[in-house]
């Protein structure tokens, strides 16, 4: 009378399985590793990159125990750390400073598991050690960048359409142009209309003062900030990458915040300098008069011409640039990636400010037919990105570059000449470092703790229930199985109070066992038989095990939805343990009574422990 | 094995106003404890830094602080954690002073009086931050406890819904009163745990509810009293209560001997909200379902409402 259908065996029986396949890889540890990746967006992580780290390697007599690619980059597993060592030392001598090789480790996960999508649970920083820090975007400046760039347009607008003004002012984040005479205003509306959509345009008028103020519309200022918030988080990638950090995080948080996760950098000075830091841009007229063949040998032998500074194109061209800068990056507002309006070439679009504007014009004036340089200086080293030739003078603050550019060099170019500069200033709001012998002392402790509690547990659970006892363990380790399954197919990122979840679900999970086994026990003092008592007592046990688990859930997710970093991942773990707890505590401890007890026609009586009837009842 | 060998029904509705005495008086404690002494809020609400140090000797404390004066932080708090070796500074939030480079300088002065420190651990969390995270945990105790109250009053009856939610929150109250009390540090994870107990005293009221409402529908125990149902509904289940808090405790229990530092007032707010979250949901709940007036009909199944009784 207790059988379970075959299908139900079954179902239990594979998720069982998958819960045992997907639990695995945790179990296999991790091996020191290295990893290349490209620095730059241009370079692309492939076959050929593999194929060149694993020649590298073997020239360096290194024998690497597997070597694979992704999205990330190319990674090969490696022995030992020594070995690792020097694969790194070999990798970045023979690559150069396009690549970064950084220090991993990596799962010895068999690939066959990998490729199922079985992998480990990412170990959170206060397991492995690293630093966490959370930025916050100042968007005030943002928009004030952003009004501050249409300030110099209508300048300019109404410059080229001959309309007369007596002043553009920005006043907080509104702009506001002032008219002498009512009929100029009313000329320079629609053109304000049409140069500046994102802008609420308002007029007011004085006795002798025509105005046009201009707002943001909301849906300006969200484009605006999120605009922001890319670029400073592109800029960050760009600097991590070099920290050599083998899987950094970096990760929009609300509408204004950077979480940026270093697992494994102790240099906590070194990132913060990194990430803090103003790369800065800078426009150069080049010294083409002192260009010449020998020039350019002696520069590069160390005898670089008086007032003259030597840089590298892109492409590895050496040019002498004048050390007398013309503008420097923060008078650039944007630049994107386009099409040249005649011909129809790659081109990159440039946006400048007023005064570089102003400045702008009158360099190109007086250097018509001259090449000048775009710097970019990084770590102290400059880089040119571009240097065009000179063909007009250029007034209005928008500049074009274009000729000799693919559509992906344009791209790379303005996102090169946008990375010079943040967005807007960013401020570190919250950090966390923690160090690599304490994340592994909390790895002990925490496992320490779950498996001494289990342990308890399971010889109280037995003592006290016997057989019963020993069906309501099995249910809590597939419970303990299922949840880490789960975690695992999730990919979550384990941290310490995500430890101390996973063990306070099971101290509560044994809830419904515990229910179970103390109704059918109630059931046997009543004096039913013993397959009525598992029936009713597991029948009756369900729905208060469901009640329970209900308000339990409730919490769990309350916590999720408010909750912040470490309460969070608490709140995760705490809600799938509830959810894998009624599948393992009623379905599979319900099964393996069935399969012990179920079949038996005749069922004298089962092991549950001594079933004690009061004197009254049992006369 | 049986622990629990109980002939009859435990009267425990006839005491329940001594009952509900205790708990009124252990609530006024901590309430006047939170008002007296405040909760000892931990850097992750108030904002400010922490850094953990590791020294291979004991080192000496009154240094270490005079040190951490002399960069302008004579409010921060030096202590031992843990071990003699490990050193707990805390560094209040100071105002125009980046965050970002304060650790380092600190760590700079300290290394200069002892080259051998080591920085295990660096937690800084502006104000704005900590502000945050207190008012988010603030919503986030309200939406626990408006959904359970909801969902009880949708599974069971209004009356439940209130009187679980009231002895509930009462024990998230002794709980904070405790740490006021003892002035130990209020941190995220701790709060974790808070909502946590939240969640599973209120399974405790629950399954005695749960028991509650089958006595009521079970037409042998038609001529019981509501008292006596509750009386019976309690002793029924008590034995479970005790396994299962019992087991929890275990788990609680290796967490807060084995768990370090981190992990110990988690747990420690775990046990303080096991053992009331037993007294009060239980002791607590039920007496006031009963002076909210809960009867049978409360709880009849709708089939049975449905037929027309009136009629005569």
């Amino acid at each position: 009378m207790n059988r379970y259908p075959l299908w139900k065996y079954a179902l239990i029986g594979v998720i069982l399985l998958v819960g045992l396949v997907y639990t695995v890889p945790n179990f296999f540890g991790e091996v020191p590793a290295v990893q290349v990746s490209p620095v730059r967006a241009v370079l692309k992580v492939d076959d050929t990159l593999r194929a060149r780290v694993e020649d590298i390697l073997r020239k360096a007599n290194i024998e690497p125990q597997g070597i694979f690619y992704d999205q990330t980059g190319v990674k090969a597993r490696l022995g030992d750390t020594e070995t690792q060592i020097r694969a790194k030392d070999a990798l970045q001598a023979a690559l150069g400073e396009d690549y970064v090789v950084a220090l991993n480790l990596l799962s010895n996960n068999p690939e066959w598991l990998a490729a199922i999508g079985a992998r480990p649970m990412y170990l959170g920083l206060d397991l492995r050690g690293g630093v966490h820090f959370l930025l916050q975007v100042d968007m005030r400046a943002a928009l004030t960048k952003k009004m501050e760039a249409h300030s110099n347009d209508v300048r300019g607008t109404l410059r080229d359409k001959r309309i007369q003004y007596s002043g553009v002012a920005r006043d907080g984040q509104s702009l506001v142009v002032r008219f002498r005479d009512r009929a100029m205003r009313d000329k320079a509306v629609p053109e304000l209309e049409k140069l500046l959509p994102d802008l609420e345009l308002r007029t007011q008028d004085d006795t002798n003062e025509f105005r046009v103020s201009g707002t943001l519309k909301q849906e300006a200022v969200r484009r605006t900030q999120d605009y922001a918030l890319q670029q400073n988080i592109t800029t960050l990638r760009n600097r991590v990458n070099e920290l050599g950090v083998a899987e950094p995080i970096i990760q929009q948080q609300g509408s204004d915040r950077v979480v940026v996760q270093l697992p494994g950098v102790q240099d906590t000075a070194k990132a913060k300098d990194i990430l803090g830091r103003t790369a800065t841009l800078e426009v150069r007229l080049l010294d083409e008069e002192k260009m010449d063949q020998g020039s350019l040998q002696a520069a590069i032998a160390g005898q670089v011409p008086f007032g003259t500074e030597l840089f590298y194109e892109r492409n590895g061209q050496p040019v002498l640039v004048k050390r007398q800068v013309v503008l420097t990056g923060d008078r650039i507002s944007d630049a994107q990636p386009g099409f040249d309006g005649t011909t129809g070439e790659p081109a990159v679009h440039i946006s400048l400010d007023g005064t570089g504007a102003r400045i702008f014009q009158q360099v190109t004036r007086d250097n018509v037919g001259k090449r000048m340089a775009i710097l970019l200086f990084e770590k102290g080293k400059g880089e040119v990105v571009t240097a065009p030739v000179i063909r007009q003078e250029i007034g209005g603050g928008r500049v074009q570059i274009s000729g000799r550019m693919t559509t992906r060099e344009a791209s790379d170019v303005s996102l090169l000449l946008r990375a010079g500069a943040l967005a807007a200033p960013m401020e570190i709001i919250e950090e966390r470092t923690v160090g690599p012998s304490l994340g592994a002392e909390n790895i002990t402790r925490g496992f320490h703790s779950m498996w001494f509690g289990f342990g308890a547990i399971a010889f109280f659970m037995i003592v006290y229930y016997r057989t019963f006892g020993v069906i309501s363990v099995v249910a809590l380790a597939t419970n303990l199985l299922l949840l880490i399954a789960l975690l695992s197919m999730l990919q979550a990122t384990l941290t310490l109070p995500g430890i101390a979840a996973i063990a306070l679900t099971l101290g509560m999970a044994i809830d419904a066992n515990v229910l179970i086994n103390e109704r059918v026990r109630e059931e046997l003092r009543n004096g039913n038989s013993p397959q009525a008592a598992i029936t009713t007592g597991y029948d009756r046990a369900w729905s208060t095990i469901l009640d329970s688990n209900i308000t339990t859930l409730i919490a769990g997710v309350a916590l999720f939805a408010f909750g912040s970093g470490p309460i969070r991942g608490f709140a995760v773990v705490h809600c799938l343990g509830i959810l894998t707890s009624m599948f393992s505590a009623v379905m599979v401890s319900r099964a393996l009574v069935n399969l012990l007890y179920g079949s038996r026609k005749r069922l004298a009586n089962v092991s549950i422990g001594q079933v004690w009837k009061p004197a009254a009842q049992a006369k | 094995m049986e622990f629990f060998r109980i002939q009859r029904d435990i009267p425990f509705m006839r005491h329940a106003l001594i009952f509900n005495v205790i708990s009124l008086l252990t609530f006024l404690i901590a309430v006047g404890a939170l008002g007296v002494r405040g909760l000892h809020l931990g850097v992750d609400f108030t904002g400010g830094t922490v850094m953990e140090l590791k020294y291979p000797q004991s080192p000496n404390l009154g240094q270490i602080r005079d040190t951490v004066a002399r960069i302008g932080f004579a409010d921060a708090s030096v202590q031992n954690f843990g071990t003699s070796t490990d050193v707990l500074v805390r560094l209040p939030v100071k105002q125009g002073l980046t965050s970002a480079q304060l650790s380092e300088t600190v760590m700079g002065e300290l290394k200069k009086l002892d080259p051998a420190v080591a920085l295990q651990r660096v937690e800084f969390v502006g104000p704005q931050v900590g502000r945050e995270l207190l008012e988010n945990g603030a919503l986030a105790l309200l939406f626990v406890s408006l959904g359970i109250v909801l969902y009880l009053w949708l599974r069971f009856e209004w009356k439940f819904g209130v009187a679980a939610i009231l002895a509930n929150l009462h024990d998230v109250v002794i709980i904070l009163g405790f740490f006021a009390l003892f002035q130990w540090e209020f941190s995220l994870p701790v709060l974790a745990a808070v909502l946590a107990v939240l969640g599973y005293s209120v399974n405790e009221s629950v399954v005695v509810f749960d028991r509650v409402r089958e006595v009521f529908r079970n037409r042998r125990y038609r001529a019981m009293s509501v008292p006596q149902v509750l009386d019976h509904a309690i002793t029924a289940t008590m034995s479970r209560t005790v396994i299962t808090h019992g087991s929890t405790q275990l788990m609680v229990l290796s967490m807060m001997v084995l768990g370090g530092e981190t992990l110990f007032y988690f747990s420690l707010a775990l046990t303080i909200g096991i053992c009331f979250g037993i007294y009060s949901s239980v002791l607590v709940a039920c007496p006031l379902v009963m002076w909210l007036g809960v009867s049978s009909r409360d709880l009849e199944q709708p089939e049975k409402k449905a037929r027309p009784e009136a009629v005569v």
